[in-house]
């Protein structure tokens, strides 16, 4: 799995960052985790309210922090 | 059990629980004054009419209100901006006429949440979906400028009609500043880059809310908001404190007052490189109009302060080439000047 977390270095960004590297930690996922923080690659993803994270490809979420709860939602099916 | 019924559960509980909060809220509100005076001159027997006394009771009984009006207003806030998302602006902004789009630019700036960190991505976003130049820039000085948060503080500490006028002159510099840079045709002073990055169309579904989760919405932006701003808040209070039991009556008005014609743009000047937020600006102006400042001087150096700020302006700096930034900075610059003269001569 390829988790791509978009995001210029704001706070929440690198709060979503942390959650989802802990999380993918504690329950041993396989996935690579990147920090995006080019501008013209954020833009790319059709993304403009960061923090937003990218799984396999797919825009999961934008503009707000994600819970612990939609997090295991995108990571465990 | 099915979802809905524990989805109207959860709701009436909130509805609740919100009830009482409220009238908890109200019975403490009430009692401030008396508590912070009977704090001020009996707990710390601090002498009454002192300079010290003004100064600690002003504190005392500002940083427990704004506090909780602030809580009052980010909440009520949260709620309405869970409605609005960047995306939607974006469509609806999308391919709009000069006019009516910056005046839409500049409503929808005040509603659509959004932080200037993703500034960047936000522009970027605009700019190539077909948002004119103008219009994006409308929004972009709306946002920060019309502050939803100082407009509830205005209204609650100095009344509707100061409020109202922040309103109004803040979305028409927004509108006119924005409408201005439109017809200017500046499109050259964006980056050259940003005009070849080919923005995907936007991912993901619109996120069906119900009640209950706008509810959670707006108390996220309370702890998230009030854990940002608290600090700026409380330097706010306590400048305003030192101005409200220190400063002379006459000194205020002699160098903010109606008469001097250069208050404003000395006021202009010292608010663009200051930057505080707006809700801990507004303690500051509350003392000051006290102190018989002028309402368009002091007005005008709340927008400054506000308005443009340095953090931005290098945040811009990535897709706005240095010409585009400086008459950025000089319009808006402008607007709020007209708007201190205005009010000093009509009030």
């Amino acid at each position: 799995m390829e988790i791509k977390i978009l995001g210029p270095g704001c706070a929440k960004c690198e709060k979503t960052e942390k959650l989802l590297r802990d999380y993918v930690t504690k329950n041993k996922i396989d996935a690579t985790v990147e920090k995006v923080s080019d501008l013209m690659q954020i833009a790319g993803f059709g993304v403009f309210s960061t923090p937003a994270v990218v799984v396999d490809g797919e825009v999961k979420i934008s503009g707000r922090v994600p819970k612990e709860k939609e997090i295991k939602d995108w990571l465990e099916k | 059990m099915n979802t809905k019924t524990i989805k109207n559960e959860k709701f009436i509980f909130y509805l609740i629980s919100g009830a009482m909060l409220t009238y908890v809220w109200w019975i403490l509100y009430g009692m401030l004054p008396e508590l912070s005076s009977w704090v001020t001159y009996r707990l710390l027997n601090v002498a009454e009419n002192s300079h010290l006394g003004k100064a600690v009771e002003f504190f005392l009984y500002d940083t427990p209100k704004v506090m909780m009006l602030l809580f009052l207003v980010v909440f009520g806030v949260g709620i309405i901006r869970s409605f609005f998302t960047p995306e939607k602006t974006r469509a609806v902004l999308s391919g709009r006429s000069e006019f009516a789009g910056n005046v839409l630019a500049a409503l929808l700036g005040i509603v659509t949440p959004f932080c200037s960190c993703s500034a960047v991505p936000l522009f970027i976003g605009f700019v190539t979906a077909g948002v004119p130049l103008g219009v994006t820039f409308s929004f972009l000085i709306a946002a920060p400028m019309v502050n939803e948060i100082a407009l509830g503080l205005l209204y609650a500490l100095l009344g509707w009609k100061v409020a109202a006028i922040y309103l109004g002159t803040g979305l028409s510099i927004a509108i006119l500043a924005g409408w201005v840079i439109g017809r200017l045709k500046l499109e050259n002073g964006v980056e050259d880059w940003v005009m070849d990055t080919h923005a995907g169309p936007h991912a993901i579904p619109d996120e069906k809310r119900s009640w209950s989760d706008r509810i959670i919405y707006g108390w996220d932006a309370v702890k998230e908001i009030i854990g940002r701003v608290w600090l700026y808040v409380i330097l706010g209070i306590g400048v305003g404190a030192v101005i409200h039991g220190y400063v002379p009556e006459n000194l205020m008005a002699s160098i903010m007052g109606k008469s001097a014609w250069w208050s404003v743009p000395l006021a202009v000047i010292i608010g663009v490189p200051m930057y505080s937020n707006a809700a801990g600006i507004i303690p500051v102006v509350e003392a000051l109009i006290g102190k018989g400042a002028a309402l368009g001087t002091v007005l005008a150096f709340m927008m400054s302060v506000i308005a443009l700020s340095l953090p931005e302006m290098v945040i811009l700096r990535k897709v706005l080439k240095p010409r585009l930034i400086a008459v950025f900075i000089a319009i808006v610059t402008c607007g709020i000047l007209i708007v201190g003269y205005i009010f000093n001569v009509i009030i």
